[in-house]
């Protein structure tokens, strides 16, 4: 929290700097209000809503069904795990059961939406160390692929609304998953060219190592999760613990850093990545067929018995979670999204004192937050 | 631990707790522990430090409002209406009080297990609306307790920077609420431009 100012004599040496809403490396509209006493960052409190549409309040008016192409909007990145997190809610509250062919299209288009995340997440931390260009459009070049995979599927790249209570909107052709095999086995040559010019860059080494750490106690107390808290040495991966839809039946480690700095925040994401490639393979080699929705979901006028559910699944950006109230009516009561990004931003300032002001850009760059998460 | 065991165990070894299990009918059978609003801070530590639960991790923290709402009861009664005995049916109005109400999602990352539903009500939706933070548990629910503030406007006592987080800082109203009323756009606008700096 806020650290004590230095003596009387030294205190006109400090400056208070607002850093956003309008700055390159904030990601959207944000902005933290910075005390700084020549470079270093003595306290930094981060200042939202300026994205804020009060989405929650937007899904108590709309029905279940129509709550969905919402989802898409909250981190725009992501569109198909928001669908996942959020049909995962619903089919909780009201008991629905999804089909075997249903859960495998479901884990193919998350974990491709893991891999275009992580890349496009690697680019924009390289972007703001100020590798101008080269890693950003690399990562970009790989992400294009998978979006194309997307809009041949869903019909939209980014806000796919795919998936629906019990299933998912459209089955995916054999032509198609044809497609999706041909864009994972080119993916393992992408990491390998991308490493081969990062990871054992000495600038990267010196701008990300020892930088922003994070310890494990702190990580699980401010409720860090995703890649930050793996980063720090907890493992904990809601697809091993949870075993929601059907991850229990594939091969794959879940990677773990041991300081907890940016270095490894960036690590976590591109060997995740690699980890997303052998389940994608596994996932597109097992598909089995068969409906692709459960054909006694009702998707109009779903009114699910009064209740309530929390679900959660692992997004590429943490713990998303979605908690919903029904009192019986088509709309929801209560609708909540437990935003990972915006929680992931607790510890910000514990990562930022005492470090560099152009270091606060690299470790936000490496929390991965997207605005319309954060604000809602 | 069962939520039954965990509710005996708070009320044996929190002094003065008082704890109700809320059963939830839906099929996702979320059952939920309803704790008096007095013992928040010492149940969470309870619950958090306790070597078989350990609910290290705080997952969800979110505001629930419940405005008054009035119950209708139809009552028979047998009356003696001119001389002879009849079924009478009356209608009688009860206004049950509205509350807020908060939900934290605990889980535990030490034996990977959870959730524990954690809930507790304001006294009411007006001038009491006060309850412990549990932010010094659980930095967790720093955000997101102050969000309850801001569009439930629950009070958190004991929270170390309770600020609106979403809404600027010249806001007044809580658009969480059920009876929120929101101003046309323009006054929105006007409100936003006479408060510079909020």
């Amino acid at each position: 929290m806020t650290q004590a100012l230095p003596p009387e004599a030294e205190q006109d040496e400090v400056m208070e700097i607002s850093m956003g809403p309008q700055h390159p490396s904030t990601h959207g509209v944000f902005r933290m209000d910075v005390r700084l006493d020549g470079e270093r960052v003595l306290r930094l409190k981060p200042v939202f809503g300026y994205l804020h549409r009060n989405h929650e309040k937007i899904a108590e008016a709309a029905s279940y069904l129509a709550e969905i192409p919402y989802t898409d909007r909250l981190d725009y990145l992501c569109s198909m795990t928001n669908n996942w997190g959020y049909a995962l809610a619903v089919e909780k509250l009201a008991g629905l059961t999804v089909p075997e062919r249903a859960e495998y299209i479901r884990v193919i288009v998350s974990e491709l939406t893991r891999l275009q995340n992580h890349a496009g997440m690697v680019g924009f931390l390289l972007q703001d160390m100020g590798a101008s260009g080269t890693p950003l459009m690399y990562a970009f070049r790989e992400r294009e692929k998978v979006l194309d995979l997307f809009e041949s599927l869903s019909g939209a790249r980014m806000m796919c609304n795919y998936m629906r209570f019990g299933g998912v909107r459209v089955d995916c052709s054999a032509e198609w998953l044809g497609q999706a095999a041909k864009v994972v086995g080119g993916f393992g040559g992408f990491l390998d060219e991308f490493e081969q010019l990062l990871t054992g860059n000495e600038i990267l080494m010196a701008r990300t190592q020892g930088v922003g750490v994070l310890p494990r106690e702190l990580a699980i107390n401010a409720g860090v999760t995703g890649p930050g808290l793996r980063a720090s040495g907890v493992n904990y991966d809601l697809r091993k613990v949870d075993r929601y839809g059907v991850y229990e039946r594939f091969q794959f480690r879940v990677p773990l850093g041991e300081h907890g700095d940016v270095f490894d925040r960036y690590m976590m994401r591109v060997l995740e990545m690699r980890e997303s490639v052998k389940i994608l393979e596994q996932a597109l080699r097992d598909i089995p067929s068969g409906p692709f929705i459960d054909p006694k979901a009702r998707l109009r006028g779903l009114r699910p018995k009064v209740g309530e559910a929390y679900a959660r699944i692992e997004s590429p950006k943490g713990e998303l979670g979605f908690y919903l109230i029904s009192d019986g009516s088509p709309n929801p009561y209560r609708y909540r999204v437990r935003p990972p990004s915006l929680i992931n931003l607790t510890v910000l300032e514990d990562m930022c004192l005492g470090q560099n002001i152009a270091d606060v850009v690299v470790i936000l760059g490496s929390i991965d937050i997207v605005m319309g998460e954060v604000d809602r | 631990m069962t939520l039954e065991e965990i509710r005996s165990r708070l009320e044996a070894f929190v002094p003065g707790c008082h704890a109700e299990i809320v059963v939830n009918g839906s099929p996702s059978a979320q059952n939920s522990l309803l704790i008096d609003r007095r013992h928040g801070l010492q149940t969470a530590m309870y619950l958090r430090d306790h070597p078989e639960l350990q609910l290290d991790f705080c997952s969800n923290v979110t505001a629930v409002d419940w405005p008054d709402r009035e119950e209708t009861e139809t009552i028979k009664t047998r009356k003696i209406v001119d001389g002879v005995e009849k079924e009478v049916e009356e209608t009688k109005k009860t206004t049950i009080p509205g509350y807020l109400e908060v939900v934290y999602h605990l889980f535990s990352i030490a034996k990977k297990e959870g959730p524990v539903v954690l809930r507790m009500h304001t006294a009411n939706r007006t001038d009491d609306v006060t309850l412990q933070s549990l932010t010094p548990v659980w930095r967790s629910a720093e955000f997101q307790e102050r969000e309850a503030f801001d569009l439930f406007g629950i009070v958190f006592e004991g929270h170390p920077d309770l600020r609106r987080i979403l809404m600027w800082e010249g806001f007044t109203d809580h658009p969480m609420r059920k009876d929120y009323v929101p101003p046309p756009d323009d006054d929105l606008e006007l409100l936003a431009v006479s408060k510079p700096g909020a």
